[in-house]
Parts: C-alpha cells; structure tokens; sequence
C-alpha cells in the first residue's frame, strides 16, 4: 500500500466560487431528508480529529423534537500545530455560512453561531462584514436564519463540544458528561448540530458537486479530501489540500527536509510516528486491516534529528497541564505528575523504570478522564516514551 | 456612578442581563480596561444579579480574561512547540532587554505587559506573539525591537 500510494493534491476549499446563492437555493428546492442522504452516501467524517460521521450527526439532530435547534461552528481551534480553520473563515467565509444556513434549513434551526477563539480576534471584523452582507441576502430570499459570532477567551479546552458550551453559556469551560449527546441536549439544552469550520466548508463542496465526487477521493473509510497544516523542520509550511489515505512515508517525502526523525500528527494530542514506522503509516480513520490508521485535525509537525524529544515531550505536557480545565482528577493531577515525572526522570531523581509507572498513569487517564484532553494525552506521552524511551533518560 | 458602573452598565444594555451575557461582558470589560479588578467584577455581579463568586471562577478560567492589572499594551509570546523550536526564547529575550522587565511584569510606565501564551495558531510562521489582538509572525529579535519601537513612538505622537 506504501509503495503505490502517491500523494494527492486537491482544490476545493480555497478554490473560489461566486455562486453560494445558487447553491444555497438549490438546497432549499431539495427535501431535508435528500440532504440528509446525500450527506450520509458520501461519507464525510468529522474534521476536527475526532472523526463522526456528519451526515448521521444531522440527521440525529433533524429527528430530536424541539422549537428551537441551533447549529454551531467551531472556530475554537487551539490544537497545537493546527490553523487551518482560521484561513477558511478569512479567504472563504461565504462557504462556512452557507452550509450553516443549509444545515439550519435541514434540522430545523434559525440560529447559528460561529465560537470564534480570543486569538483570532482580528478576523471577527471582517467575518461581521460577511456576515452582514449574508444576512442581506437572506432577508432578500426570505430565509429566516441568523448567524452570530460568540468570542473565545483564550481556553483550550473549550473546542470540546459540551465545553465550547458551557463557555457560550457563561459557565467555565468545563466539559459535561456524555450522554446526553449535543443532537439531543447541546446549546441552552436544545438540540444542537456542532461542526469543526473545515467539516462544514466540505458540505458546501458536496452540497455544490454531489457526494460522489466527494466519495470517489481518498480511500475507504476515509473518503475525501482534508486540509494539512504542516509545521516544523520543513521547507515548506502552510496549508495543503490532500487526499486522505496517503502513507506517511510519501507525506515525509513531500515535506520532510531530509532529515527527518519524527512527525506528530494531530497535535499535542495526537500520536508521534518515528522515522522506522514511516512506511507502516497512513493518514486516515480507523478502519483499515492493516498497517496503523491515523486520525488528525490536520496538524502535521515534523522533527528532524536536531531535535530532543524530551523538550518536544516537556512541552506538550506543559500545555495539557494548563489547559486542563481541572474538573475531574486523573486529568488535572495527572497533567502535572506526568510533567514532574519526566523531569525526575531526566535529572536522575528517579530510576528509568519510573517511566514504565508514568505509563501506566497515562492508560488509568485514557479510561478514566472525563473528556477528549486527558485521554489523549496518553497517545503522545507513550509513543513518544515509547519509541525514544533513551533520550528521556539520558 | 463610577466609569466602570458606566461601562458595565452599558455592556448590560447591549448584551442582555442573563448568564450567557457574562462572558461579552467581561471581555468588554477586558477591552476597555486591559483587566478585571475585583470592583469591576462585584459590579458585573451585581448588574447581572449572580454570586461574584460565579463570575470570579468565571473569569479566572479564561487566559485572556486577566485578574490582575494589565499595562497598556498586552505582548503574548506564543510558546507552544514550533514557536519555541524556532526560537521564541530569543524573541523572550530580545523584548526583556528591551523593555527591561520579565515575563509576566509590566513596565513601570504601564506601556506593556509580557506574557507567555499557548499557540497561537502561526505555527507555519513560527514565532509568533500578539500584542493586544493584532498578530506578528516570522519574528526575529531585530524585527521585534522595530515592532516595540513602533508602538513606542505612537505612544509619543498621542
């Protein structure tokens, strides 16, 4: 699979397209329940790392009973390594919109939101004016849909779905428990769709071209396109619109700069691949028979040998340890005894079978923490002790 | 009434006096006054009719809401992985010589405050640091020293 796969460039993002309104008004021609289908048989899975399916996300949302529904795009992007939802909503806005108004004619919503993070204040101007200028044209086709900008203040955690919120409704970030499910119980306790900025912009393209073209890129389980953002020891960083699927290998090919020891894909709380499992690696869901499957939001870093990965390590932990939002215990202390534990580790405080107990900390977190933060930071913390476990020590 | 009553008051008026309008109101209340002191936060309290202590734990939980007294200008040096490989330390540097203080103090003219923040999101134009909400990116400590410069004289011209 390695060896034939090559990597695929795509545009349909950022390519431009000035007919939202045609698109937005064939929609409404169409039954919901079309949609909905065309929605599901193309097999778009969520954008922002965690992979649900979209169209059955709409569908669970269309089929709750209740007066009012809201549809919510999350802008909280705050994984490290990651800021391609960013350049959507400031080089094609109109297409974020769009699919929000789209979405809302399905599940029945006439309120939208767009949860913007604190840091990325500068685009909320620009995004007033376009959605001013939407708005306009609503009123123009007599659609009654509202979208409005709710402003982050700089949390991590808050791009969890039930976290993001909490926050909209005032409260500390603090994710809630699961069930219920935001399609039954989100916003206010109404039904609520929430998408990542990058899973609604592929709607529009599957709502534009249909879900075949969408469903005849990538692979199986993984069908589509994805945006990249690739950072670190590469020639060249930014963004890049890619088929899922590709091996790592190919990707490393692309963008490595020769030297390349190691990529993190997803982020902080995603897994680190070492140069040996390269070629074993592919981008996509889970799902395939062999080899190893990787998920991401998109966030691809890559380290040469120049590179310690105990600061890579040390530094990832930091984060988790601030941004834990310090509801349930196995996160929040385990955050910070993960950090200590490394750094007695290093200092010769503590024996290198120390990391084996740390290990072991991070699987009671994967089972027990209450959210996506705590778990995950298992999945750095042992590949990286695990494939690097020498320079943790010396 | 006090300014900040004033302020309050109207934040109230435009976003509504229920819980899901505290947040808009402590980041209008941020915008204006770089912080939030414990006044302002009883008075938010009050003009809202919840416990200060839920908008103190509100509050508190957000980075960019600041409990303590802010300078004029707020730097936020990102230091989150690909910053910090492509040398924030010496962006860190390069504005404490400058400015002559440390990280997390303000300059005693109250001109600007240093911190350290979580990513930004300009990984692919590391390093990265926002001064109030604007954004500078493939900092060098020669690029950030004409930055600081710049808002310096501004500062002179008002």
């Amino acid at each position: 699979m390695a060896n034939t796969y090559q990597l695929k460039r795509a545009d349909f993002i950022f390519r431009n397209e000035n007919d939202w309104e045609k698109v937005l008004s064939d929609a409404r021609q169409k039954k919901p329940q079309e949609l909905i289908n065309e929605l599901i048989s193309s097999e778009l899975k969520g954008r922002g790392g965690a992979g649900f399916p979209t169209g059955l996300k709409w569908k669970l949302t269309s089929e709750a009973k209740s007066d009012v529904k809201y549809i919510i795009c999350n802008a909280d992007e705050g994984e490290p390594g990651t800021f391609k939802d960013r350049e959507i909503l400031s080089k094609v806005p109109y297409k974020v919109l769009t699919a929000m108004a789209i979405c809302g004619y399905i599940i029945g919503a006439k309120e939208g939101y767009i949860y913007l993070r604190g840091e990325y204040k500068f685009l909320e101007d620009e995004l007033n004016k376009a959605i001013d200028e939407f708005h306009y044209h609503c009123k123009e086709i007599k659609l009654d849909f509202k979208i409005k900008i709710f402003m982050g203040s700089g949390a991590y955690i808050c791009g969890e779905e039930t976290a993001l919120m909490e926050s909209m409704q005032g409260y500390r970030g603090e994710p809630r428990n699961k069930p219920p499910f935001p399609t039954g119980a989100g916003y206010m306790g109404k039904p609520t769709v929430i998408n990542n900025v990058e899973t609604l912009a592929h709607t529009f393209t599957i709502f534009k071209y249909g879900a075949k073209k969408f469903y005849d890129l990538g692979v199986q389980y993984s069908r589509g396109t994805k945006l990249f953002s690739v950072s670190g020891d590469t020639p060249k960083p930014g963004i890049y619109e890619l088929e899922l699927g590709m091996s790592l290998q190919d990707f490393v090919y692309e963008f490595g700069d020769g030297d390349t020891k190691a990529v993190q894909v997803g982020g902080a709380s995603g897994f680190l691949v070492p140069r040996k499992k390269f070629k074993d690696a592919a981008i996509g869901f889970q799902g395939k028979l062999t080899g190893i499957s990787l998920p991401t939001g998109g966030s691809m870093m890559l380290f040469n040998s120049s590179r310690s990965m105990f600061n890579v390590l040390d530094n990832y932990l930091e984060f988790f340890r601030e941004e834990s939002c310090g509801q349930c215990t196995p996160c929040r202390v385990g955050c910070q005894q993960l950090l200590i534990g490394i750094k007695a580790v290093k200092r010769g405080d503590k024996p290198a079978s120390y990391l084996d107990k740390l290990l072991r900390l991070t699987e009671t977190m994967q089972y027990t923490a209450k959210c996506g933060l705590g778990q995950s930071v298992a999945n750095s913390f042992s590949s990286i002790v695990e494939n690097f476990r020498e320079e943790m020590i010396y | 009434m006090s300014p900040i009553q004033i302020l309050i008051k109207d934040l109230a008026d435009k976003h509504g006096r229920n819980r899901e309008s505290l947040l808009p109101i402590l980041q209008g209340v941020v915008e204006q006054e770089k912080y939030l002191s414990e006044y302002s936060m009883v008075e938010i309290a009050r003009e809202i009719d919840i416990p200060a202590a839920e908008v103190y734990g509100t509050a508190t939980f957000y980075s960019f809401l600041e409990a303590k007294s802010m300078g004029k200008n707020i730097i936020r040096v990102c230091k989150t992985i690909t910053c910090a490989m492509k040398g924030k330390n010496q962006i860190l540097f390069a504005i404490q010589n400058m400015l002559k203080i440390k990280t997390g103090e303000t300059t005693p003219d109250r001109m600007f405050t240093l911190l350290e923040t979580n990513c930004l999101g300009w990984c692919h134009k590391a390093p990265a640091m926002l001064i109030n909400n604007d954004v500078y990116t493939d900092l060098t400590p020669e690029k950030v020293r004409e930055i600081l410069s710049m808002y310096m004289k501004q500062e002179i011209i008002n």
